[in-house]
């Protein structure tokens, strides 16, 4: 996605100026996406001039200039909420290269690779999730409907990156549990370390280590 | 205010068979949980887990080394100090609800306090409160049958904790719980030991360890990482200001 279909959405909601746009934006997203005024400003004169957004009357006496949604900006952004999104342009995630990589590459100690990656995630996660439990207590309120409504909104935010760390902290238990298991079979009297060699060899098929089970299936 | 940590494992081992056989469930384990600490055990099946809690909660001997529940050492216990120990001290938290199908939720929280001497009206109104604390009230006088998985699981909670207890154990308690009803058990013992509690709770979910202020990872028995080392209490009350109560 782009900045551009955020801003026009906010647009869609209202006309807006600027620095608006950019503390909505920002705010409704729970700050995860933090956006400078000059890309905002880029993106709008872009979008100005792909006719998707048009300048809304004059500038105010502070000579801030409020853009509104043309028509097939409006179309475009109708079209956005319905079309899922595109998952094929799969992010480069470093932490998937770097495991890919120690598995192959040869003298690295890819045990500790793991534990340490997950300690750190854990940590990770447990900000995450005190972040959240603070944040379920209520704060002040302001306006409740759309305070309620940005609650809701980083509430959510908040949580797709509990699970995404919660995600990786169980890919990583796979890891562990899959290497275990390849360093068993191929070397089944030194099992406590796999080297890179038995890596490289190791695309163990699923059950030929007989009775071994994944290490997360714990009850 | 005491300094000291409500639970200490001092190179705990805790073998199982002999000679050739030998399984060591732990080896060599140290760990200090401190008042308002709550500390996550995670690691593979097999990995030692409940044999760590076993000890902690002195269901269990280890074979060398000490455990001591605020400052005195269960391994030299007696059968009877042990139980009372029990009784009195730690708070179980277990997956299997085991709530008693003909007494209600208030008689079922109840039972522990009236096991251990309380008169039965005393007992009750400390159950109630416990109740009110879990925003369960409303199921007082309800029968386990009469209750969701949830609520069932809360007042189990709820009995497990009466009391009060310094030091609470907890085996994935949130079980087979939805993911809803699993937050609300795991912000009670949050609750818990934020009121001064020490609490050591054992799970494979990493989203349910990090509701813990320490996580450590075991492996065949032995600590192989955590995410920190608070060796002093100071260093927890520097982390977060704002829960601290006790």
């Amino acid at each position: 996605m782009s900045v551009k279909l955020g801003l026009m959405a906010l647009l869609a909601d209202g006309e807006r100026y600027g620095a608006q746009l950019r503390a909505e934006f920002e705010a409704r997203t729970g700050g995860t996406w933090p956006l400078n005024i000059g890309q905002v400003y880029t993106t709008l004169t872009r979008l100005e001039r792909d006719g998707l957004v048009a300048v809304a009357g004059a500038a105010d006496e502070e000579g801030r200039i409020r853009y509104r949604l043309t028509d097939s900006g409006r179309a475009e952004v109708a079209r956005w909420w319905t079309e899922p999104v595109d998952r094929a342009e799969a992010p480069r995630d470093e932490l998937v290269i770097k495991l890919a990589l120690a598995v192959t590459v040869a003298g690295v100690d890819v045990a500790s690779v793991v534990q340490s990656q997950r300690t750190a995630t854990m940590r990770h996660l447990r900000d995450l999730t005190r972040l959240k439990v603070g944040a379920a207590s209520p704060g002040p309120a302001t306006d409740p409907a759309t305070s309620d409504a940005r609650d809701l909104a980083w509430a959510l935010v908040l949580e797709n990156h509990i699970f995404a760390a919660e995600a990786e902290v169980r890919w990583l238990d796979h890891v562990e549990a899959r290497l275990a298991r390849a360093a068993a079979s191929s070397a089944p009297v030194r099992a406590a370390q796999p080297t890179a060699e038995d890596e490289a060899l190791g695309g163990i098929p699923e059950g030929a280590t007989g009775s071994a089970s994944p290490a997360r299936v714990t009850r | 205010m005491t300094t000291d940590a409500v639970l200490v494992l001092e190179d705990v081992t805790r073998t199982h068979g002999s000679g050739e056989t030998a399984v060591h469930a732990l080896a060599g384990v140290s760990l200090r949980v401190w008042s308002g600490e709550l500390v996550a055990v995670m690691g593979p099946s097999g990995s030692g887990k409940s044999t760590l809690l076993n000890l902690a909660g002195a269901l269990d001997r280890p074979t060398s080394g000490r455990v001591l529940v605020e400052g005195e050492d269960v391994t030299a216990l007696a059968p009877d100090a042990l139980a009372a120990l029990r009784r009195r001290r730690v708070g179980f938290v277990f997956q299997d609800l085991n709530l008693i199908p003909s007494l209600t939720a208030a008689e079922n929280i109840a039972l522990p306090l009236e096991l251990d001497g309380l008169p039965a009206r005393k007992a009750r109104s400390f159950a109630l409160d416990a109740l009110d604390g879990l925003g369960l009230r409303a199921l007082a006088d309800r029968f386990p049958d009469a209750m969701s998985g949830g609520q069932q699981q809360r007042v189990a909670i709820a009995r497990g904790l009466i009391g009060p207890r310094r030091l609470v154990l907890a085996d994935e308690p949130t079980g087979a719980l939805d993911s809803h009803t699993g937050e609300d058990v795991l912000r009670v013992l949050r609750h818990r030991v934020d009121a001064g509690a020490a609490g050591l709770l054992v799970t494979h979910e990493a989203r349910h360890a990090a509701w813990a202020d320490r996580v450590v990872f075991l492996r065949d028995g032995v600590i192989v990482d955590s995410t920190g080392s608070p060796d002093s209490p100071e260093s927890l009350l520097a982390g977060h200001g704002t829960r601290g109560r006790g």
